[in-house]
């Protein structure tokens, strides 16, 4: 386990390298998801010489993403810093904030579909559950 | 209080123990209260542990930068949990990349939706040009809207505040909006909530269907770039 997140947090620190020292419009942690993309797409290669590895990465990923929304906790509660803006503005900013998410989330749904069935990009069994 | 109890809260309240326990409490008892509910979508974990956590600091009169001093060590947890996401993305290679084309179209076209929707809506009730800054990057991820709102002089702290409002406002809709609109395709349905709703929208996703989550912590990478890049131009025509 130890060595999966020492190979994670290493993608997050050239993430982090990368677009810090390129000035790149992306945060870190996303550029090094991309390298960890790399990096399972050699796995086979590296498997055979680190066979812990091969076995532990995805738990060790998974149970990060298992419990993703804890994460977000305590950025979150920053809430209580500004609670005189959103007093302020509150009915306004609420309903941009939701007619906006709503509107967002149908024009890209309907994008993705109808692109998707005119590119011939369907998948066989979109419904099925996994 | 007596003395001794007094001076024992003195300590705890100052190291990030307790924060951190409070934390983690908030969101086990959050947790559970979303199980015993199915996950209904109103019954959405970060909203509940937040308003749990953002009581109890009101009830002790704690402040925020001590509350996070505790916090941080959860939150820096959201870096190598973003790096993750390549391995659900890795597993399903396959379909990711027979999606490109949908992909790409409904990002561009969501992206710019996400900003004109919520800056003209802003404008019609007279909204100052700092707080239309700061709520044009509302769909993206904290770290890069934030980053976003600085350069273009808005207000980062109220943008984050703004952003996490919108990932629980997408992730509370998005089941019942894809359901009513017939939506079967695990891949569009998640996308659209990483798209809108960033983070807090692709742990909704993961917790509905592992490729929805997929297709969302994609949208969520993606949109980070694409509003970066289009943002500034958009909000000049916007504001004019």
């Amino acid at each position: 386990m130890i060595i999966s997140l020492t190979v994670i947090l290493l993608c997050q620190l050239l993430g982090e390298v990368v677009a810090g020292g390129l000035g790149w419009p992306m945060p870190g942690p996303v550029l090094g998801m991309l390298f960890l993309l790399v990096f399972l797409s050699l796995r086979g290669r590296i498997a055979t010489s680190v066979p812990e590895l091969g076995k532990t990465l995805d738990s060790t990923g998974k149970g990060l993403l298992a419990h993703l929304s804890l994460l977000f906790i305590p950025a979150s509660v920053g809430v209580v810093q500004r609670l005189d803006v959103l007093a302020e503005y509150g009915i306004g900013l609420a309903v941009a904030l939701v007619v906006s998410t709503f509107v967002t989330l149908v024009v890209t749904v309907v994008t993705f579909v109808v692109v998707s069935r005119l590119s011939g990009s369907s998948i066989e069994t979109p419904e099925q559950e996994r | 209080m007596t003395d001794s109890a007094f001076s024992l809260w003195v300590y705890l309240s100052q190291t990030p123990l307790l924060w951190l326990v409070v934390t983690l409490g908030a969101y086990v008892i959050a947790d559970r209260i979303s199980l015993a509910f199915k996950r209904h979508p109103l019954c959405n974990p970060v909203l509940i542990a937040v308003v749990a956590v953002a009581l109890v600091l009101w009830a002790t009169g704690t402040s925020y930068p001590i509350y996070f001093e505790g916090a941080k060590f959860v939150h820096f947890l959201l870096g190598p949990a973003t790096v993750a996401l390549a391995i659900p993305l890795y597993e399903n290679r396959h379909i990711v990349l027979r999606s490109i084309v949908p992909m790409m179209v409904a990002l561009v076209v969501g992206s710019v939706t996400a900003i004109v929707s919520a800056v003209a809506i802003a404008q019609l009730f007279g909204m100052p040009d700092p707080i239309l800054v700061s709520l044009a990057p509302k769909s993206v991820t904290a770290p890069v809207g934030m980053g976003i709102t600085e350069a273009l002089g808005g207000d980062p702290s109220l943008t984050a505040i703004l952003i996490m409002l919108t990932g629980v406002t997408g992730s509370i809709m998005v089941t019942p909006l894809m359901n009513a609109l017939r939506m079967k395709d695990w891949r569009a349905r998640g996308f659209a909530v990483g798209l809108a709703s960033h983070g807090i929208g692709t742990a909704r996703a993961f917790q509905v269907n592992s490729l929805a989550g997929t297709f969302a912590g994609i949208a969520m990478g993606l949109n980070a770039l694409v509003t970066a890049l289009l943002l500034p131009f958009v909000l000049r025509l916007l504001l004019d």
